[in-house]
């Protein structure tokens, strides 16, 4: 029987975590399953798996990865090779199982057509277009029918290549024609936000074709891939579908001395430490240093915690080959406490969950004791050797992102900005002052198209002031941003530091006179903020227009969202239903002559959208 | 050959998730829960892994109960060596 290491039931257990063994996983795949489903808090997720060939090892091994991840999935699972059936007539079971993800398991053996060695040219574009027609079709069908977000498998390479060198190059190769419909699939995608590519041309290099592709499970038993391709692929599906999920990582935290750099600043100096091109050691700690800067460009937060005099960490930064800047940290913890402390202070100075970092150290006793203390931070195993520490981290998947957001790329700043927001906050006596200080203006108003992508990610994202975690698709918000029985309201806060972004959003239902809240969350950055209030504000004037009096809201307990137990009353509301499992059921009449509850906040028109920072 | 048992049975155990299995020459399907089409294919796939060895194509469905599978992998095991 498998021992789970981490106590924590919100970790992925070891034998699940890069590096793995997939003989291993495939072995006691049973075991594992069984022991994950004990998990409490799972959140359940449904998923149509649409195959090209079989499909048992796929759907087994991406089961198992999503249990780790928190998520518990329920399946629909195509006949064999009846994807695109499926969809096209439109298969009754499919239809009412109303997936929320729709999993495309397709190989290089479902390609219906490659040019042969007697195609011209133009005759091997046209079939190349001819493919993609049918694959858009079928995309396009999925979308307006069923409203899923799509996961599409991209193609690998087949292990044969009868044109020898020239199938990758010639007009009639049969690889050349899977690099091009590889690059069809990527344009599309960038098009379309609703679908994700699964990208096997890389794994099955990775895994490598020989490992990939079995010829004896694809004649016994039509695998496309092998058993031991099947955990990759399930692997790096449920790493997407959980970042869709919003539960990738936030923030990078840094060791220093033997992290970022070779040798420890404090003792050698910083003309002795092994960093830059001189030293091929130096120039691995480089590479891994450019990797999580890159991860800071595209919005995730980097932390040093290292037992280092501060002075002495900081200067490391000022090393000629550094590309890290000591300004790329958000919080910069160098003291000599234990590292779970500084740790755990890291989190709440960015005022996201633990279970929101990755902890990078070469020291394994470090490790231990990160693990062992705060279960919730994720520790890879990275071992010692730089050469491969970006590599185990980016193939575990912690800071996976399905798109890059502009909000993404404005974060960092806020963090930043936020450092200055903290210690203007302790000049005041009287947080009322603090707050008028800020002058804080707020945007709100009804769905915006060029919001929309944004709302969707912090719909799916928002774990604690959510009243009730409820999720929407894309295709969801749009649909009540226009709907006329829907009152939609986003939030966006700036103050004299900057533009906190897009933080808040309400949807809520109007039926009979009465509109009910089935939607409303905001982000942990602007809490006691009184946003909250400024909402509510908007939505009661919008119910005003309207002439709705009376509102009604539900509170659905989540092991989160424990902070927004009291919202309503606080606002006003009173009980009017204790349902099951302590969901609670609120109303409000609003009154005449209602007074603003938002004191700190003026409200502004929406901008004239532009490109960036919206 | 008690060894290549052991083994086996610490696959099935594996396999089918029974800490209680035991698995002996005349074992077959009907005798063990759960072993069906798709799990068979976990355990040939196990036991290819743990014994080093490869089925042909064709040559699992001729085995008629462990003790045959057993036999099998010894044979391919020698000629390897």
């Amino acid at each position: 029987m498998p021992e789970t290491h981490n106590s924590a039931t919100c970790q992925v257990p070891r034998e699940l975590q890069f590096p793995f063994s997939s003989e291993s996983i495939l072995r006691k795949r049973q075991a594992f399953r069984r022991e994950l489903l004990k998990r409490p808090g799972l959140q359940p997720v449904k998923i149509a798996i649409l195959g090209g060939s079989t499909t048992a090892d796929v759907k087994s091994m991406l089961e198992l990865f999503l249990l780790a991840a928190g998520l518990a999935p329920s399946f629909y699972e195509s006949a064999y090779n009846a994807y695109y059936e499926d969809v096209l007539f439109e298969n009754p079971e499919l239809w009412s199982f109303k997936p929320e993800i729709v999993f495309v398991h397709t190989t290089w053996q479902n390609v219906s057509q490659f040019p042969d060695i007697r195609s011209s040219e133009a005759a091997a574009k046209q079939r190349l277009q001819t493919e993609m027609s049918r694959f858009e079709a079928f995309w396009e069908k999925i979308r307006s029918d069923l409203g899923a977000v799509i996961v599409q498998n991209n193609f690998d390479l087949p292990r044969l290549r009868p044109l020898g060198n020239l199938d990758g190059s010639a007009a009639q190769g049969r690889a050349y024609f899977l690099q091009q419909l590889n690059s069809a699939f990527a344009q599309f995608a960038q098009k379309h936000s609703w679908l994700l590519i699964n990208d096997i041309g890389y794994l099955s290099a990775q895994v490598g074709l020989a490992e990939w592709f079995d010829y004896n499970y694809w004649y016994s038993y039509h695998m496309a891939v092998s058993p031991t391709a099947a955990v990759f692929v399930g692997q790096n599906v449920a790493r997407i579908i959980q970042s869709i999920y919003g539960k990738s990582k936030k923030c990078l935290v840094l060791d220093l001395d033997n992290t970022l750099w070779g040798g420890v600043i404090g003792d050698d100096g910083l003309a002795n430490l092994v960093l830059g091109r001189d030293h091929p050691l130096g120039e691995a700690f480089q590479s891994f240093q450019r990797y999580a800067k890159e991860l800071r460009d595209r919005g995730i937060l980097l932390a040093v915690c290292s037992k280092n005099d501060e002075e002495n960490a900081r200067q490391g930064f000022s090393h000629p080959d550094s590309i890290l800047k000591v300004e790329d940290f958000s919080v910069f913890k160098a003291n000599w406490r234990p590292k779970p402390e500084n740790i755990r202070e890291i989190a709440d100075q960015l005022n996201i969950g633990l279970d929101a970092l990755v902890f990078v150290d070469d020291n394994p006793v470090e490790r231990a004791l990160v693990a062992d203390q705060l279960p919730e931070v994720a520790v890879p195993e990275i071992g010692c050797d730089v050469t491969l520490f970006a590599e185990i981290l980016e193939r575990e998947g912690h800071f996976e992102a399905v798109r890059i957001v502009s909000d993404d790329l404005a974060r960092t700043a806020y963090y930043r900005s936020n450092a200055d927001r903290s210690s203007f906050q302790s000049k005041f006596e009287n947080y009322g002052e603090f707050l008028a200080a800020l002058e804080m203006t707020a945007e709100i108003a009804s769905f915006q198209p060029v919001y929309l992508e944004r709302i969707t990610q912090l719909i799916n994202k928002t774990n604690q002031f959510n009243l009730t975690t409820r999720r929407y698709t894309r295709t969801e918000v749009e649909s009540v941003s226009v709907h006329p029985a829907y009152i939609t309201l986003y939030g966006r806060l700036c103050d004299k530091y900057g533009d906190n972004g897009l933080v808040s959003a309400i949807i809520a239902k109007v039926k009979d006179g009465i509109a009910e809240i089935e939607l409303w969350l905001m982000s942990c950055r602007v809490l006691k903020r009184e946003m909250e209030c400024a909402m509510f504000d908007a939505f009661v004037e919008e119910c005003i227009v309207r002439g709705i009096q009376t509102i009604i809201g539900a509170y659905i307990p989540s092991q989160k969202n424990g902070m927004v137990a009291n919202l309503y009353p606080e606002m006003g509301f009173r009980c009017i239903e204790q349902e099951s499992q302590d969901c609670t059921r609120w109303q409000y009449q609003i009154p005449l002559g209602y007074q603003l509850k938002s004191q700190y906040i003026s409200r502004i028109m929406p901008k004239i959208a532009t490109v960036c920072g919206d | 050959m008690e060894e290549m048992f052991a083994q086996l049975e610490e696959i099935f155990r594996d396999v089918f998730d029974n800490s209680g299995l035991n698995v002996n020459a005349e074992t077959t399907a009907s005798d063990v829960p759960g072993w069906d089409s798709l799990t068979n294919i976990n355990l040939i796939f196990a036991v290819e892994r743990q014994f080093k060895v490869r089925f042909a194509l064709g040559e699992i469905q001729e085995l008629n109960n462990v003790g045959e599978m057993a036999a099998l992998i010894c044979k391919k095991q020698a000629v390897k060596h």
